[in-house]
């Protein structure tokens, strides 16, 4: 459980007007782009329920394009995103949907650049997120610790040879979650570290075989 | 410090054993859990304090209206009849009604404010602790001190409810808010810790039941204007408490009918406008008016 702190009650120092909605969708914007690993070139937004409701009113369209761009939640950017010079070299639109199996805040970026990626994440209250989906994986990223994503071959000795590594850098695993589409098949892991893996052990973790996609998502700022 | 702070009385136990103020447990215990040293937790703190003030600032000069048209130029207004009239209640009563109107209309307007406890409640803790600040010409570290004060009343509660309006209604943002100005108040006016968290505690007795059904799903109606309530609403409380009337019912089985008042209050009137001003006649209307609005501005 994650440790509770006087911070939570004062900050954070954000852009309004509402911390779910606002500086929530910022947050989500910032763990995509970690997870995206760079800016992509187009974006599509979909907004769920609450967020397609009252996304705009709130500033949730402009909260996620400023955290997608790398923007924090005190930015003085995020107000007037649609004029920022970065915003203006990508291309983006929105969409608004209702589906009452969804969390009532959330959002899927649909992403084009390098790769295409959907990414899925919802606001979870005051200003807390998780991302819960990247394609057709399920995962747990929220931000609160540095989070290393990985897709691979499913087959025997996978979470071994990773968490082998990992223990040669003596950081410990907070949790680990994984999930699979079939047997055999492709498979996923979100490994929740204490501290950050040096890019040394990245790129050994890359070089695992039969490992096709490795993210070191960073925690997000408080 | 490796206990837990859970509750008002734990809290208050630590202070007597350790013969130290509220703020005085709570700085060390944020410094032993987060492992940083005090000075650090107290400059973090400092630069919310600055942070509520520069929103202040810029919201007493603006009167730039919210993306919905609805709200934003009330704290001119406000300010014009004092300028005009003085208020029946003086000149702190004027300062904290148009601190906390200035920091809410700076969060509707996609400016900077600082959540306290949260983004719909941001105006109370401001407009209490700044106003008084600049009334007994508060130091920086008296102001640190009050804020850590005011923080501590919302870490309490915040172990037994999350301080969300879809959780526990508005009880759980402004109340909670108005609670936490009490007892900053109580801390700058040199009570001690029993009156801080008494002051606290009548704060939030007042306020159970307290509901959120925002207009269209904003921060804005009601919660703009009942920010300014219940700002002043912890002077109230604070001015009780100094004179020493009491909570007859102890502070933690206060917060206890709290949490149990949010877990009866009916979901449609927890943060889903579908209940309550949100769904008047006029709610609808305007609820309806601003999705024609978004569908035609895109």
């Amino acid at each position: 459980m994650k440790q509770r702190s006087l911070f939570d009650v004062i900050s954070p120092i954000m852009t309004g007007p509402s911390s779910s909605h606002t500086a929530g969708a910022v947050r989500l914007g910032l763990l995509v782009r970690n997870i995206y690993g760079e800016t992509p070139t187009k974006v599509t937004f979909r907004l769920y329920n609450s967020f397609a409701q009252t996304g705009k009113g709130h500033g949730t369209d402009k909260g996620l394009l400023a955290g997608l761009l790398g923007f924090n939640v005190d930015s003085d950017e995020i107000k007037n995103i649609y004029d920022n010079e970065e915003a203006k070299r990508i291309k983006y639109n929105y969409e608004f949907e209702q589906n009452l199996d969804m969390h009532p805040n959330s959002v899927d970026f649909i992403l084009d650049g390098k790769i295409p990626m959907i990414v899925s994440g919802n606001s979870v209250g005051a200003g807390n997120v998780e991302i819960v989906k990247i394609d057709d994986f399920a995962t747990k990223i929220s931000g609160e610790y540095n989070t290393l994503v990985l897709f691979y071959k499913d087959k025997p000795g996978m979470i071994s040879k990773v968490s082998t590594l990992i223990q040669k850098e003596n950081i410990n695993i907070a949790s680990l979650d994984c999930d699979r589409n079939a047997r055999g098949k492709t498979a996923s892991m979100c490994i929740c570290l204490d501290g950050n893996v040096s890019d040394i052990l990245l790129d050994e973790i890359k070089k695992i075989d039969d490992v096709y996609f490795v993210r070191n998502v960073k925690k997000l700022e408080a | 410090m490796e206990y837990s702070i859970n509750t008002f009385e734990k809290l208050l136990r630590a202070c007597k054993e350790e013969n130290k103020k509220i703020y005085e447990i709570m700085q060390e215990k944020e410094a032993y859990d987060f492992e940083i040293t005090v000075k650090e937790v107290r400059e973090k703190v400092l630069k919310n304090v600055n942070a509520m003030k520069e929103a202040i600032v810029s919201g007493l000069t603006s009167s730039e209206k919210s993306f919905s048209g609805l709200c934003g130029d009330d704290t001119l207004k406000l300010k014009k009849r004092y300028a005009q009239i003085p208020a029946l209640f003086g000149d702190l009563y004027e300062k904290i009604t148009t601190y906390a109107l200035a920091t809410m209309e700076e969060n509707l307007r996609m400016n900077k404010i600082v959540a306290c406890p949260t983004a719909g409640s941001c105006g109370i803790v401001p407009a209490v602790i700044i106003s008084l600040s600049e009334k007994y010409n508060l130091t920086e570290e008296e102001e640190i001190n009050a804020l850590i004060t005011a923080g501590t009343i919302g870490y309490v509660i915040s172990s037994k409810v999350a301080m969300a309006g879809a959780v526990a209604g508005c009880q759980a943002e402004c109340g909670v808010a108005s609670a936490m100005s009490a007892a900053s108040a109580v801390q700058i006016l040199g009570g001690n810790e029993n009156q801080i968290i008494n002051a606290a505690v009548l704060a939030i007795k007042n306020i159970l039941g307290l509901t959120c059904d925002p207009v269209a799903g904003l921060v804005e109606i009601p919660c703009v204007k009942r920010n300014v309530f219940l700002a002043i609403h912890a002077i109230t409380a604070a001015e009780l408490s100094m004179a020493g009337v009491e909570s007859k019912i102890p502070f933690d089985e206060v917060i206890d009918a709290m949490v149990q008042t949010g877990q009866l209050m009916s979901p449609l009137l927890k943060e889903t406008s579908q209940g309550g001003l949100a769904t008047t006649k006029c709610g609808i209307l305007i609820n309806r008016h601003l999705k024609d609005k978004y569908f035609r501005e895109g």
